[in-house]
């Protein structure tokens, strides 16, 4: 059904790469200029309470090159990057690759399952509120919504945790495996049973501007030349916001849901902070509050290409599914 | 009146208005269309013939059901001697009766234009056979089977005329609706748009044509009613619009020796906006009358012609 126009798309992530190249040299630069700013010291940081003489410090600092100017500093940063090594983890002991790599595919579950979920639920409670607009079901939802909207997710989260594994203890407080046991040895249903919570929880966050998103598209459809010419036509009214709707409105929904990947990011954060679940998100605030630069400025690059990534998919639907836009023929 | 078979469409002093706040919670009830009456019989063209703007459009919209929640509608629609009432045209709506809109953008712009001529089907059996009938029409208005697969962007202003006349045709309707068909079209695409509607005229179908064009409404329909300031002021013969001596009304004078063909005589005056306790005309017209000013003039038959004015009236009377 959709050509793609092979030279067109290499033209196309060509100019993507270069861009994300360029992206990632400001930011990793900046975050570390930002950090060498800051109050972070991070010889005392690995040194964390023990007690050295000013020589040892003198040592330390001259071995890991705090003594050098900031601009050489960036660009040694900036060279070992390239290299494709982005140091040693302070608090894991191990290369920050092997951490990012464990921490995000283990939250990668937990966004990916709650981005579906507040993808279809997001889209659905938006199309019946845009269909029924002005109704009191458009009225329940668009309350649900705002109140949503303006409520911060951890808060949410500590509220289902109460409700849900406080006082009806349907699901457990925390940590994506039972106490005392390897995470080896879960099963898959132990595991998928405490997604559930956090998930849930994560996929809130998304889905009330999505819902307001989809209800809006869908009520100016309502308005156009095209959604008339079918009533006049005799269509019935949910074969309209069907065939013609959905039709229009779900690749604008997608996009926005593909443009979201940087709340999921956000949300994580505080989500796996409440629910101790050990992924991307603990990783990030035990790197901030534990002064460990290189695990930090890992996560920063690797949320930097994440949320790149998702502005790329939600370009690329555009070129190449809406009719409008793609065009077999390019120059 | 002797004649005693049923027209296909009748409608009888049909009043639209709309209710408007302006300016916080005032009320403003804006009259669009006055006392609307007008019939169309089996294979007859009748055009509606008003100022672009005016809301001649809003008469298609009531005839097929879809007019917005906040209008008021007065009046009667009869369809085959029965009363129109909105179950019936959501009934026949897409079957009987079908709408030529004006543009493209009445098309779904993500919808491949052979599908939407289709339009809604209840299962595979009635998709399949309407698509039969689809390739049909549009072969016979010269689409090949490339077009079927375009999306309305893609097509050329030509192409989306006959895309769009297809999409009523499928149906086999027996009443259509053209609402401003020639909307920007060069000459040999108006001239070429008129004879389509004219061949519906030969398959015995009845069309109503909503237009500002008067060129266009000369060349194709067989009576034509003047719309001026919401409300119907002459309904007469194509052949009589041709002379402006055998026209009624002031207005329908000058709107023909307005023409370029006729000496391009343009008359000062503009239509009221607002509803007038007398005739609308009052203000331009050259033969008023005294009572003109504060009573409205009915739309009366005189000599097998439709007319809204007081001078006339007196003829009538004496006849």
């Amino acid at each position: 059904m959709i050509k793609i126009n092979n030279k067109k798309l290499a033209k196309f992530l060509g100019l993507k790469a270069i861009r994300l190249l360029i992206l990632l040299i400001v930011i990793a630069a900046i975050s570390f200029i930002m950090i060498q700013l800051s109050p972070i010291d991070p010889v005392k940081a690995y040194l964390g309470q023990r007690i050295v003489s000013q020589e040892q410090l003198a040592i330390m600092g001259n071995y890991w090159g705090t003594n050098l100017s900031l601009g050489e500093r960036v660009m040694g940063w900036l060279s070992t990057l390239a290299s494709g090594s982005m140091g040693f983890s302070l608090i894991y002991r191990v290369p920050v690759t092997e951490v990012i790599v464990q921490k995000f595919t283990s939250s990668l579950t937990l966004m990916v399952v709650s981005w579906i979920i507040s993808g279809v639920v997001g889209f659905g409670l938006g199309v019946i509120a845009g269909a029924k607009e002005g109704s009191w079901i458009d009225k329940a939802i668009k309350t649900y919504c705002y109140i949503l909207q303006s409520t911060p997710t951890f808060w949410i989260g500590l509220v289902l945790l109460m409700v849900f594994s406080v006082y009806l203890g349907w699901f457990p407080i925390g940590l994506s495996v039972p106490i005392g046991q390897l995470s080896d040895s879960v099963t898959f249903w132990q595991w998928l049973y405490r997604l559930i919570l956090p998930a849930i929880t994560l996929s809130i966050v998304g889905i009330a501007s999505l819902t307001m998103y989809t209800r809006d598209k869908l009520i100016s459809v309502k308005k156009s030349d095209y959604f008339l010419f079918a009533q006049a036509r005799g269509e019935s009214f949910w074969g309209i916001i069907k065939n013609h709707g959905i039709r229009n409105i779900l690749l604008p929904a997608i996009t926005i849901q593909f443009l979201s990947f940087n709340e999921l990011f956000g949300g994580t954060i505080l989500v796996e902070q409440v629910f101790a679940y050990p992924g991307i998100g603990q990783a990030t605030v035990a790197a901030g509050l534990r002064s460990d630069v290189p695990l930090l400025l890992g996560i920063v690059i690797v949320s930097t290409i994440f949320v790149f990534v998702g502005n790329l998919i939600a370009d690329m639907i555009y070129e190449y599914v809406d009719p409008r836009l793609r065009s077999d023929e390019d120059e | 009146m002797g004649d005693f078979m049923e027209k296909l469409l009748e409608v009888n002093n049909l009043s639209i208005s709309f209710t408007q706040y302006v300016q916080g919670l005032n009320r403003h009830e804006s009259k669009v269309i006055s006392d609307l009456t007008i019939d169309i019989g089996e294979g007859e063209i009748v055009a509606i013939l008003g100022s672009s703007g005016s809301g001649k459009s809003l008469l298609a919209h009531s005839i097929l059901g879809i007019l917005p929640y906040n209008s008021n509608v007065t009046g009667e629609i009869k369809y085959e001697g029965q009363v129109l009432d909105q179950k019936l045209k959501e009934d026949l709506r897409g079957d009987e009766i079908c709408l030529i809109p004006q543009s493209v953008n009445f098309l779904d712009p993500l919808m491949k234009v052979s599908e939407q001529a289709i339009g809604e089907c209840k299962n595979e059996k009635e998709h399949d056979e309407k698509k039969l009938r689809q390739r049909e029409i549009f072969s016979k208005y010269g689409l090949d089977e490339s077009v079927d697969d375009m999306y309305p962007f893609e097509l050329s202003g030509g192409m989306a005329r006959k895309v769009l006349l297809s999409t009523a045709l499928v149906g086999d309707p027996k009443l259509l609706i053209a609402d401003e068909p020639t909307p920007g079209l060069d000459s040999q695409s108006v001239k070429e748009t008129i004879e389509d509607i004219k061949n519906l005229r030969e398959n015995g179908k009845g069309v109503l044509l909503i237009t500002h064009e008067i060129d266009v409404a000369l060349r194709t329909a067989d009576r034509i009613a003047i719309f001026y300031s919401g409300y119907v002021i002459e309904i007469n013969t194509v052949e009589n619009f041709k002379n402006a001596d055998n026209v009624l009304h002031p207005y329908s004078k000058a709107l023909i020796n307005s023409l370029p063909k006729n000496g391009f005589n343009l008359t000062e005056g503009v239509q009221p906006l607002e509803d007038l306790p007398g005739c609308p005309y009052y203000e331009n017209c050259p033969i008023r009358l005294d009572k003109c000013e504060k009573t409205k003039p009915n739309l009366i038959e005189h000599e097998g012609v439709m007319i809204r004015c007081f001078n006339f009236e007196g003829a009538n009377n004496g006849a």
